[in-house]
């Protein structure tokens, strides 16, 4: 582990924002002294989840809570987005067939029905479309003023036979992304700041399990290390990998898809889109003889349309991350907290 | 990856790797024939240099070719004065709309991010008609803290002759950058033998504003944009102009920049506001760098509205790590971040001792995002 940022008197936004403050925040205060389950994975890996050794299986755990503002946004909302963010951290286990879900909701008094039916109907709509069944879950109401609107909590179990971690990447592998980045961070940041950008921004929300299956499919084994770039982007999901593994990335600028949209708005708001949240696209570190195969496999898929090979794995540069641009190289840092907008 | 075609036509425009390695390799040409190692110039606009951290240009400039920050991140340069005027008006209850940007710059007893956290009501905004809005809506009264070059100073003052609403004013740390270009070449010990200006600026100014200058100075001065493709032909142009002795004004930026200007914007500018003397931060005092608003529009200006208290803070010493601090030597060109005490270790973006370290503008900033220009080779034998 690299030195531990101070955390400071009180916890501030920078700590929930997905960069580094939020991991010297979880590092020293949850995972210290945390055991695993022998022969599994828990707190003290940080990974997308916990896997539990069951028979020769592994029952695969995880939970998130979410708060977003707005509720509704273009391409999403709260509820599509709290299952979404479960089934895919299942996902990135290696657990792609869901056995349940829980879903819990804390409101606000005063919350208006209507926005919570429309919630419910978008939870109920996303769960079929990843076959995640709801089983169980939970309602509270809080006064008002103390929260803002409304919180939702999932948790999902699944199994799996193989348990991918964020930590296998090793010089030589090739790193893919399924798809477009920056698309749901531009979107929520457009739709909470009212900006007028050129452009249809859209988030990417959507459960991914069925893509990432087809993926470990072609894959099998080769498939060595996954990971889904929500909150600090692919930037923050690739230091994750590399520091795990013990390795450096280079990425080529270039082959970095995104969408006309997103690239207007990261050079309008000087806001650098490998630095923004992703909520239905995976990183993945492949083998360099599958990687072909795997990306052949994505792009089969209607969410991996825009797949791509965007970098590979180095054996120099343990823990960072360089950013090839075509012209030169620099460092890719991970982000330090809410990204603010440069003012010309 | 399939992209639009108007993408790949804008990369192929200004983003050619190519075309920006020929340039790269006539810049080695052109430090070989002047002989002088290391040939220094100097850019003064954030703009530049975020572009060249952002590209890796720094990893094809010749070695023998020293590019130097020079005070043009607006930011870094409000002074802490200026700050504390926002920061106390804050705190008086003031409602304070600002760039992001400002927010965490620290002044002589904290930031406006601090004064948020305790409780004092500050907005960001990403234009000053966002803050206009914002006093529209809510009928109280609402500062807007102005910063920026000339560039944001042309919106401050077509929002201010649009005629705001009578709940709102503004706090104008605005800055002129011409005759700090001055103050640079007259430093003791300055080794800057050529300017890059900037394009965005020159649009409003037009180029003939540095003509004084190079007449004074001898100095060549070349407008440059700020894609790649714009910097490099910059500087492949004023190495051209050192080498061959004439020190003139190059536009390199024809495509926005006339000799002229916006005439335009240089008329509401010069209404609203007017030159006056003032610090800038950590640089020195620079005569007529400063934009305060004009005595008609006192009632706009928040300074004339509000008894701003700012003694009040200055009860507090500053604190020990900020004396260290070498921005100010950092933005006039004579020392870089690595030879600071404080970088990456007590100074990181999460908790800045120096505005350089805040602003996605501040030399420390982008040195800190982008890992100033380390050597980074290695894994070429297996790039996708």
């Amino acid at each position: 582990m690299r030195s531990l940022l101070p955390l400071g008197e009180r916890i501030t936004l920078k700590h929930g924002s997905g960069g580094r403050a939020m991991r010297a925040l979880i590092e020293q205060l949850f995972v210290d002294g945390a055991e695993s389950p022998a022969g599994g994975v828990g707190l003290a890996e940080m990974d997308d989840g916990a896997a539990i050794p069951v028979g020769d299986r592994f029952l695969v755990l995880t939970t998130d809570s979410h708060v977003i503002h707005p509720l509704f946004f273009p391409g999403g909302d709260i509820g599509r987005l709290a299952v979404a963010g479960t089934v895919n951290d299942l996902a990135m286990m290696g657990a792609t067939e869901v056995l349940a879900l829980t879903c819990s909701v804390i409101l606000e008094d005063g919350f208006p029905t209507d926005q919570l039916e429309a919630i419910q109907k978008s939870i109920r709509f996303t769960s079929r479309e990843a076959r995640a069944p709801i089983v169980t879950g939970d309602t509270k109401v809080m006064g008002k003023g103390e929260l803002d609107g409304l919180v939702l909590n999932t948790a999902g179990v699944a199994f799996t036979d193989r348990v991918v971690p964020d930590s296998g990447l090793r010089p030589g592998d090739r790193i893919l992304v399924t798809g477009t980045l920056a698309d749901h961070g531009f979107a929520v940041l457009a739709a909470r700041h009212k900006l007028e950008l050129q452009g249809e921004l859209r988030s990417d929300v959507a459960p991914i399990n069925t893509l990432v299956r087809d993926a470990l499919a072609a894959g099998g084994p080769e498939v060595v290390a996954m990971k889904d770039p929500t909150r600090g982007g692919l930037a923050s999901a690739l230091h994750e990998m590399a520091e795990k593994s013990g390795v450096g990335v280079v990425l080529e600028e270039r082959r970095i898809p995104l969408t006309g949209p997103v690239r207007a708005a990261a050079e309008l708001l000087g806001i650098d889109p490998l630095h923004v949240a992703n909520e239905g696209k995976a990183v993945l570190g492949v083998r360099p003889g599958a990687a072909e195969r795997v990306l052949a496999a994505l792009r089969a898929h209607p969410l991996g349309r825009d797949a791509a090979i965007v970098g590979a794995v180095i054996a120099e540069h343990v823990g960072r991350v360089i950013l090839d641009t075509g012209f030169g190289r620099r460092l890719l840092t991970e982000p330090e907290g809410e990204p603010l907008p440069r003012i010309c | 990856m399939s992209l639009a075609s108007e993408d790949e036509v804008r990369e192929l425009k200004f983003r050619d790797p190519e075309k920006g390695k020929a340039l790269a390799a006539r810049l080695e040409k052109l430090t070989e024939q002047i002989g002088r190692a290391p040939v220094a110039v100097m850019h003064v606009c954030g703009s530049h240099e975020q572009a060249i951290a952002r590209f890796g240009l720094r990893h094809i400039l010749p070695k023998a070719l020293e590019v130097i920050m020079g005070p043009g991140c607006p930011v870094c340069i409000t002074d802490v004065p200026e700050v504390d005027e926002g920061v106390a008006l804050a705190q008086q209850g003031v409602r304070i709309a600002t760039y992001g940007d400002m927010l965490k710059v620290p002044g002589s007893a904290g930031s406006l991010a601090d004064a948020r956290a305790a409780g004092a009501r500050v907005d960001v905004v990403y234009s000053i008609s966002q803050a206009v809005e914002l006093a529209r809506e809510l009928r109280e009264e609402v500062v807007f803290f102005a910063t920026g070059f000339e560039t944001t100073a042309v919106a401050t003052a077509a929002e201010i002759l649009r005629g705001p609403p009578s709940n709102f004013s503004v706090l104008s740390a605005h800055k002129y950058i011409p005759p700090v270009m001055e103050i640079v070449a007259e430093m003791p010990g300055t080794r800057v033998e050529g300017f890059l200006a900037a394009g965005h600026a020159a649009t409003i100014t037009g180029w003939a504003v540095f003509e004084p200058f190079v007449e004074r100075h001898r100095l060549p001065v070349v407008v440059a944009g700020f894609e790649p493709l714009d910097i490099l032909a910059g500087l492949v142009r004023l190495l051209e102009l050192i080498h061959a002795g004439t020190p003139q004004v190059d536009n390199m930026y024809p495509r926005c920049v006339t000799r002229e200007g916006n005439a335009a914007a240089q008329t509401q500018l010069w209404r609203v506001f007017r030159p006056l003397g003032g610090r800038w931060r950590g640089i020195a005092h620079v005569p007529n760098g400063n934009l305060r608003l004009r005595d008609e529009w006192a009632h706009l200006d928040a300074r004339q509205r509000f008894r701003i208290d700012v003694g009040r803070l200055w009860d507090f010493a500053p604190a020990a790590l900020v004396q260290r601090c070498i921005c100010g030597e950092i933005m006039a060109g004579l020392k870089s971040p690595a030879d600071c005490p404080l970088f990456g270790r007590e100074c990181q973006p999460e908790s800045p001792v120096g505005a350089c370290m805040v602003s996605s503008e501040g030399t420390c900033k982008i040195w800190h995002l982008y890992g100033g220009h380390p050597e980074l080779q290695g894994g070429d034998e297996v790039r996708p």
